[in-house]
């Protein structure tokens, strides 16, 4: 076999593990979807006293990337506490995978992702977080932070990729430095449309390209 | 595992049959002489011969004459000279239309001649595929020059209409090119009975050998020269001839048979009908019936393609797909997407094409694996459970 993918990587694509839902889940989320190719459900279960994960599972509709991410980032995330587990990065569960192609770095970041919403998930359900902020710059950058660039593998924001971002009355622009015609340009600019238009404030996002 | 790869990517590239490579062999070890002129040497008189002849035959196999051919390095550079040699050639007009679902050197050389500044139409198509013929009408105008619409998808295979096409085309007397790649020796296409002016085809799918293929301009269509180099290919492309590739294409030709033909139906069918009986949330994408025999494509909902593909491989079976995540682009097929799909219905489909080499045993096979491969995913799936269940 010739796949860009590590033994480690195929042995958890081949034999997942913490497959599955939690019935009883205290927390749970779902990151991604259908359309942007990938899809991540986490849940999990977690010591009321010491704020540690007791349970984790999780569903994947994703490539083999994706669901090797589940299943490493559920093995990293069991036992440790919620700030422990939020800590976890996508660099830590790559190379425990012994390293993902860069070009599938969008579809296994998601599994990551996942398990930081439903950590958030549990902390909103228990009366753990401060009440919504208004989407600002700041805010629509870091959510840039999640969305990759295919060419590197890594973050739009880190790869310079950002050129502007402008938040006005609930609509946010962002323009990226990219020609138009780019072979990725329809793939980021529908991963960027999925992070931001969620946002509890935003009505309108739209994404455009150098010349 | 089985012992030997089963290989149901035909769309894509086939396996050389022997008697091509037999063919071939004399033209790269008894006579590799380039094409000369009448009044050179005899090696490459005869090479030259040995050229027009296939020339010949090529041309025969489309119902056209020998200086209505030209050979090219296959499908690719042919939809590109049929379309901007046109574009170039004929100063007619500045609109060219073409289905959304062309293959990518139709679809990306009409994009490229946009940037040039051409008016492109790119007509939509119904659920299965097909092009709405009211709509192509109502597409054309007074400055179109153009329509390029392709015999059969390289993906889903469905079959246009082409003799209809190329009827309002010509009554508005507007060229008309169509990309038989998928088609040429598996359909009749025959140019003295069909109105169309240019024709890609290619040897590759075929049993060929890879980097030859042809283009049928039908006489005085103007087009301009694509390769600057020496007069070859009556002026239009310059450069060596590839007369081995030229010869192996006509073998190629010769070995398909209407009983192969039969064959790779056989297995089109049997797939599609023990997938639909067998695994459940399965549709079809493309026509039943019209579509080319050697074609299945299936969406298995609830999954993604890489992760089939993938699973299938460690199997032993190289299949395609058009999700995304299979793709360079990290973009879904665009022709699934153009059929109305959304992106979980272009994710989980799986293209079989089928060749000479397959066997209704291997169909079986696939099938068989296909019917623990895609519960097993949908096991991990979030997707397709009922409420209840989540």
């Amino acid at each position: 076999m010739r796949f860009p993918y590590s033994e480690t990587v195929l042995e958890h694509f081949r034999h997942p593990h913490n497959v599955g839902k939690i019935e009883n889940a205290d927390g749970k989320a779902t990151e991604g979807s259908p359309a942007c190719g990938d899809m991540v459900s986490v849940y999990i279960n977690v010591d009321p006293k010491s704020k540690t994960i007791s349970n984790i599972k999780f569903e994947s509709y994703g490539c083999a990337s994706n669901i090797a991410t589940g299943s490493i980032i559920t093995e990293l995330a069991k036992g440790k506490t919620l700030d422990e587990a939020k800590k976890i990065t996508w660099k830590q569960a790559s190379d425990a995978l012994g390293g993902l192609p860069k070009i599938k770095a969008h579809c296994s970041v998601l599994a990551v992702e996942g398990l930081r919403s439903a950590i958030e998930n549990y902390e909103e359900r228990h009366g753990l977080v401060k009440e919504k902020r208004p989407t600002t710059v700041e805010i629509v950058q870091k959510r840039l932070r999640k969305v990759m660039n295919p060419l590197t593998g890594l973050d739009l924001v880190r790869t310079n990729l950002v050129k502007d971002i402008e938040v006005k009355d609930g609509v946010v622009r962002v323009v990226v430095n990219l020609p138009q015609a780019n072979q990725f340009a329809p793939a980021i600019k529908e991963e960027i449309l999925e992070k931001i238009e969620p946002l509890w404030d935003v009505k309108k996002a739209t994404v455009e390209f150098t010349e | 595992m089985l012992n030997k790869p089963i290989y149901l990517d035909n769309a894509a590239a086939t396996r050389l049959d022997e008697r091509v490579l037999e063919a071939m062999k004399p033209y790269f070890f008894d006579n590799y002489a380039v094409a000369t002129s009448e009044f050179a040497y005899s090696q490459g008189i005869e090479a030259g011969e040995a050229l027009e002849k296939a020339r010949e035959a090529l041309a025969a196999a489309l119902g056209a004459t020998s200086e209505e051919f030209i050979f090219t390095s296959g499908s690719t550079e042919s939809s590109n000279i049929a379309l901007k040699g046109v574009a170039l050639g004929d100063k007619k007009g500045k609109h060219i239309i073409v289905s959304k679902i062309e293959d990518f050197p139709v679809l990306n050389s009409a994009r490229a001649l946009e940037k040039q500044g051409f008016k492109v139409t790119y007509l939509d198509v119904d659920g299965e595929g097909f092009v709405n013929l009211d709509q192509l009408r109502e597409a054309i105008s007074e400055e179109t020059l153009l329509v390029s619409i392709q015999h059969a998808n390289q993906e889903i295979g469905t079959i246009q209409d082409i003799a209809a096409i190329g009827k309002i085309c010509r009554e508005k007397g507007i060229l008309f090119h169509t990309d038989a790649t998928h088609t040429f020796t598996r359909l009749p296409l025959d140019v003295r009975k069909i109105a169309v002016d240019l024709v890609t085809v290619s040897a590759h799918t075929i049993h060929g050998p890879k980097g030859i293929g042809g283009l049928y301009i039908r006489k005085g269509t103007k087009i301009a020269k694509w390769m600057d180099g020496g007069f070859q290919e009556f002026n239009l492309r310059g450069g060596m001839e590839n007369i081995p590739g030229a010869v192996g294409f006509v073998k190629a030709v010769e070995l398909v048979t209407p009983e192969e033909n039969k064959q790779l139906q056989a297995m089109r069918d049997r797939i599609i009908d023990r997938i639909l009986a067998e695994i459940p949330d399965t549709t079809l994408n493309g026509h039943r019936q019209k579509r080319v025999p050697q074609n299945a494509n299936l969406t298995f909902h609830f999954v993604e393609g890489e992760s089939v593909t993938l699973h299938l491989d460690m199997h032993g079976f190289a299949v395609n797909t058009g999700s995304a995540c299979f793709s360079r682009s990290l973009e879904s097929s665009h022709v699934i997407m153009g059929i109305g799909g959304d992106h979980e219905r272009a994710h989980g489909s799986i293209r079989f094409t089928f060749g000479r080499y397959n066997t209704i045993e291997e169909v079986d096979a696939v099938v068989q694996t296909l019917t623990e491969v895609i519960p097993q995913l949908r096991s991990i799936s979030p997707l397709g459970k009922e409420e209840g269940e989540r």
